[in-house]
Order: C-alpha cells, then structure tokens, then sequence
C-alpha cells in the first residue's frame, strides 16, 4: 500500500538522487526513498553504507551535492536543522546524544522548545501566558515519559539512565517536538532480545498514533518483523528496495551480507 | 531545610543593608567605595554568567560591554558634547547598546566553540578598547587616552548622590548612596537571571551548552539563541558600565583592559558557573580579595617587626597562589551549579 501511495505523490517523505561526497569518498551516490504516512521504513546495510550521511541528509544536518528531498509536499530546506525539526522530522542518534546533565524531564521539555512561544519578555515577566505555557510543557512532557514507560525516572539526571531507558528518553524528547516522522537510528542497538520486543512494541505505537517511522537497524531478522519496506544501501548506493521479503531475497542484498559467491 | 533557607536569605538581607554602615564606622570610607566596585563586579559577573554559565560560550572579551555602557554614559552626559542625560535615560541607553554591541561579536562567532570563540572574543575586546583609544581624530569623539571627564554624577530624580544625607542621625555619604543605587540593580540583574535560568530561553541555552548538535536537531534555533545570550549578557555589562561612568565622573579606554576580562570571568569560573550565589560570592571575593591583601605590610610589621617583601608584590603572589589552589581543589567553583558539579563528579 505505502508503495502505491508513493509512487501516487501521496509521500510523506520522498528524496531522489541524492549524492553526497566528502572530500574523495563517495558517501552517498544517487539514493532514493520514498515513504509514505503510517508506515515503518528500515534502512540496513553493512557498516559503513552511509545509512547515518543518509539521515544526517534528511533532518538538515548535512546538505547534499545532487538530490533532492521533499517532506510533505514541499522542499527540505538542507543543512538547517532546527528547520528540518519544525516542520515535523524529529531524530535519534546513533550514539545516544542527551543534554546528560540535565534531568529527563528537562530533556523532554527540551523537545517542547519548538511548538512553545515564551521569548525574553515573557520570561522576565513571568505572564500569566508564560506560566501556563510552562506547566503546559511540563505536563506534555511528564506525558511523553509515561508513554514511553520511565516516568519513573522524571526526576533523575538523564545521563545516569540505564542504556536502554537512555534510548527511550531520546525517543520521548523527539516526541515532544511533534513530528510527523520519527527518524531513528538504531534504536535497537546493544539491547537484549526482550529489549528489542519492547522497543518494538513502542516503535508500532509510535506508528499507530500516527507518526511515520524510519529506522537504521542491524538486526535484519528484527526489522523484517517490524518494516513495511525496507531500503538497503551498501557503499552509498541503493541496491534494493521492497517489502522485507523480497528484499532480504534479493541476490545483491545476499551478496552484500554474506559476500559474493553466497548468493 | 526551608526555614534554614529563610534563615539564611533574611540574614543576607540585614547584612547587605548594615554593611556599608558597618564598613563606613569601622573601616571608613575607602572600604566602603570597595564594596561600591564589588557591586559594580557582581553585576558583570552576572551577565558574563549568562554566556558563558547558561549558553557555555566562553568569552574572554566581556569587558567590552562594560566600555560601551561607560562610554555611552559618559558621551550623553558631560560637557564633552554639552549633552545631560538623565539616568532613567542613560542606563537603558547604555544597556541597549551593549546588546546591540553583543549581536556585533556574536554574528562572526556563530560558528565557532571553545578555544576558537575565546579567541575572536578577546580580540573583540581590544577592538573596541583600541577603538575607544583613537576616536579622537579626525572627529574627536572619545576625546582618545585622555577619557572623558567632568561627567555628570549620579542622581536619581530628586536624590542627589553625591550629598551626604541624614536619616535620623545617621550621616548617608556618597559612598553610601551610591552602594544603595548599585545593590537595586544587582537585586534586579538576580531576579532577571533567575527569571531568565528557569524559563524556557534558559533551557534552551542549557540544551546548547549540553549538545549544540542535539539541541538543533530538537528544533532549537541555536544561532538566534546564541545572539540573544551574547545581548542579554552584554545589557548586565552595559548597565554596570554606565554607573561606573557615573560614579567616577570620568572614563578613559585603560579602564578597560583584557585583564579585566580575564578577572571578571575568573570571578564566575571561581564562584561557580551557572550559578547566581556562586557568581555573586565570586565577584564579591574577587573583588575585595586583593584590596584586603594590601594589609599585607601592616601583617609583616606586626609579626616580623619589618617589611620583609614588598606588598604590592606580595600580594599579587598570594592572590595568584589563592586562584591556582582553588581550581586545583574546587574545580567546579565555590557555589557550583547542580549541571556543573555532575560533570565534574561524573567519574567519581
């Protein structure tokens, strides 16, 4: 279905050609995505595929050489994220990036910034207005943590978090900004088998609420449960894209994995 | 622990409020202009604080700010241009300028951290001091080395500050109408940084000092947030420029040297980042520190029956080795805000 929809112009998110190159090194060579709302999109590939340039590219963290992206409808405006944020892409990072001496829920008020008004004024008056925008964020945000289960934790200092709940408090903090498409990567990584069940069942309720999903994962078996399409990029080109079916079917996606000879 | 706190605020309160009387029986006069400057320094303090403590953008020329709300009082109010401002003008005037002055320095460093920022923020400094130096030709403004004197003292509608004053028998000089003028607006520049640390701006800021990358990908538009921390910091420097011009009734560009750049920024390292009791205790101590240290003669006197070293010497080793011990045993300042000494602890 997402796949019709996309190639209908009904995209929620749709890049084409993009390329990408630092200094010698080509990162990302004519790479295209499209998905659609409502849905759950994998990027995998061997390390070093420019799965994380490709998303550096898609929430304006880098701008790219050739391509184009198009969010809703209208162009991303490349290399400013702050922009990218607002107009509805939220991320995860790789290697987890909190604010590690603030407290969790500051984190996630944090996350707040962009959809909330108070300026300089507002602050140094303390209004009515400020004040209730303040606690309307800190009720939004205590909200967040409940839904991703460490409300718990409210009070404690982010970077002292377990792994795990480190991993969920970005993905509440991305939530707080009110995206239309949560871009995670890898969410999954250094988790135990029911960790990753868990996170599974947050990524589809994330889904189900109606914020599209894009995540970068190792784990194949673990995204194939969970995609409705996958792309695969290995040395910065696409070499397949489909249902995780086809694509984990795919010969150049064996070889890619497995090496030449295996398919 | 709350009425303790009480305690402790109320105490704080009757001792600001007796000091200068306490000061000006006791020590006399020269004490009591100290504390005038100690004031003057709480107030640079606490706009250098919300730079560096809140945004965590190190800025080794802050003192600019500092000359611009100077010069601006001293340039509206003397006979320099036969301008007489008012002060409910002038300091407005000075901190508006700052701030402007502010998003000068701030626009060419946006992309920079660190080391790189203190660099380009120091030479910002000395421009503005060597600016201020040769202004002077070939339309003098600034009246060059020489300064600007005869300003206008300091008076606020109809209290003039520098007549002494009786309040029930109680002789109220100069020094004394003075330090009441600079308490109101170190009072006012703690309760903005207090407005301003717990708001949403304030979070912000913290967001960018924590990880400037993060904090953008959230949304966070980190280089008109950036701007707004250097303008905000720069008003605090501005206001306290503008009363020093007044209060010594003459400006000239050696006031503003990159010493005390580094001496206002040593006082918030010292009293602890972030923090507004530790920034105003450093300022404080900072400030009176070296001044007690000039009894370092009269000590040697008393102990050794002569002057062994000479003070003035002396007492910038002590006040060095004062420093360089301090940030070996209490890295994260005096007062440290709760963020800073997690950082510092973090492996502990």
């Amino acid at each position: 279905m997402s796949r019709s929809e996309a190639s209908q112009g009904g995209a929620l998110l749709e890049a084409v050609g993009v390329g990408k190159r630092f200094g010698g090194l080509r990162a990302l060579h004519d790479v295209s995505l499209a998905l659609g709302e409502g849905t759950i999109t994998g990027l995998i590939g061997p390390n070093g595929a420019g799965k994380t340039t490709f998303f550096n590219v898609l929430t304006g963290i880098y701008k790219p050489d050739t391509g184009t992206v198009h969010f809703a409808g209208a162009p991303l405006p490349a290399g400013r994220p702050h922009a990218v944020a607002e107009r509805g892409i939220a991320r995860t990072f790789q290697n987890i990036r909190l604010f590690p001496n603030m407290t969790v829920l500051e984190n996630v008020m944090v996350g707040r910034h962009v959809r909330t008004q108070a300026g300089v004024l507002g602050a140094v008056f303390k209004t009515a207005a400020t004040r209730r925008e303040e606690a309307a964020i800190a009720a939004s945000a205590r909200g967040l943590l409940d839904y991703v289960g460490i409300a718990g934790q409210a009070q404690r200092v982010a970077g002292t978090l377990s792994y795990g709940d480190q991993r969920r408090l970005e993905i509440a903090r991305a939530l707080a900004t009110e995206p239309r498409l949560l871009a995670l990567d890898e969410p999954a990584a250094g988790m135990n088998a029911a960790e990753r069940m868990r996170l599974a069942d947050l990524v589809r309720r994330v889904r189900d609420d109606g914020t599209a999903i894009l995540l970068i994962e190792h784990d194949v078996k673990w995204v194939a449960r969970l995609c409705d399409r996958i792309t695969v990029l290995d040395y910065g080109e696409r070499i397949a894209e489909g249902s995780p079916q086809e694509v984990l079917a795919h010969p150049k996606v064996i070889e890619a994995y497995l090496g030449r000879g295996a398919a | 622990m709350n009425a303790r706190a009480r305690f402790i605020n109320w105490g704080a309160a009757v001792l600001v409020l007796v000091l200068p009387f306490a000061t000006h029986a006791l020590l006399g006069q020269g004490w009591v202009r100290i504390l005038d400057f100690a004031l003057l320094y709480v107030l640079l303090a606490l706009g250098l604080n919300i730079v560096v403590g809140y945004a965590g953008l190190l800025d080794l020329g802050y003192v600019a700010f500092f000359a611009v709300g100077a010069y601006c009082y001293a340039l509206l109010a003397s006979p320099q241009f036969e301008l007489h401002w008012p002060l409910w003008a002038l300091l407005p005037m000075g901190a508006l300028l700052a701030a402007c002055f502010g998003v000068l320095l701030g626009t060419p460093t946006l992309g920079l951290r660190g080391d790189y920022l203190a660099i380009v923020t120091l030479g910002f400094g000395e421009i503005i001091r060597i600016f201020l130096n040769n202004l002077n030709a070939p339309v003098n403004i600034t009246n060059g080395p020489q300064g600007v004197n005869l300003i206008d003292p300091l008076h606020v509608g109809p209290w003039f500050l520098e007549q002494t004053y009786h309040v029930g028998g109680i002789e109220i000089p100069l020094v004394i109408n003075v330090y009441f003028l600079f308490l109101a607006a170190v009072g006012l520049a703690i309760r903005l940084s207090q407005r301003l640390e717990g708001s949403r701006i304030g979070r912000a800021w913290a967001a960018i000092r924590e990880d400037e990358l993060a904090a953008a990908s959230m949304g966070l538009n980190t280089r008109n947030l950036k701007l707004l921390a250097f303008a905000m910091g720069a008003t605090f420097g501005g206001v306290s420029g503008g009363l020093f011009a007044g209060f010594q009734g003459f400006v000239s560009p050696e006031s503003f040297t990159l010493q005390e750049s580094v001496m206002i920024l040593c006082m918030v390292v010292l009293g602890g980042m972030g923090n507004i009791a530790g920034v105003v205790l450093g300022a404080v101590l900072l400030s009176v520190l070296p001044e007690a240290l000039r009894g370092l003669g009269g000590l040697q006197e008393f102990l050794f029956g002569k002057v062994w070293v000479d003070p003035s010497n002396l007492r910038l080793l002590v006040f060095g080795i004062a420093l360089v011990l301090m940030m070996l045993l209490r890295p994260e300042g005096l007062l440290p805000a709760r963020a800073r000494q997690r950082e510092f602890h973090e492996s502990q």
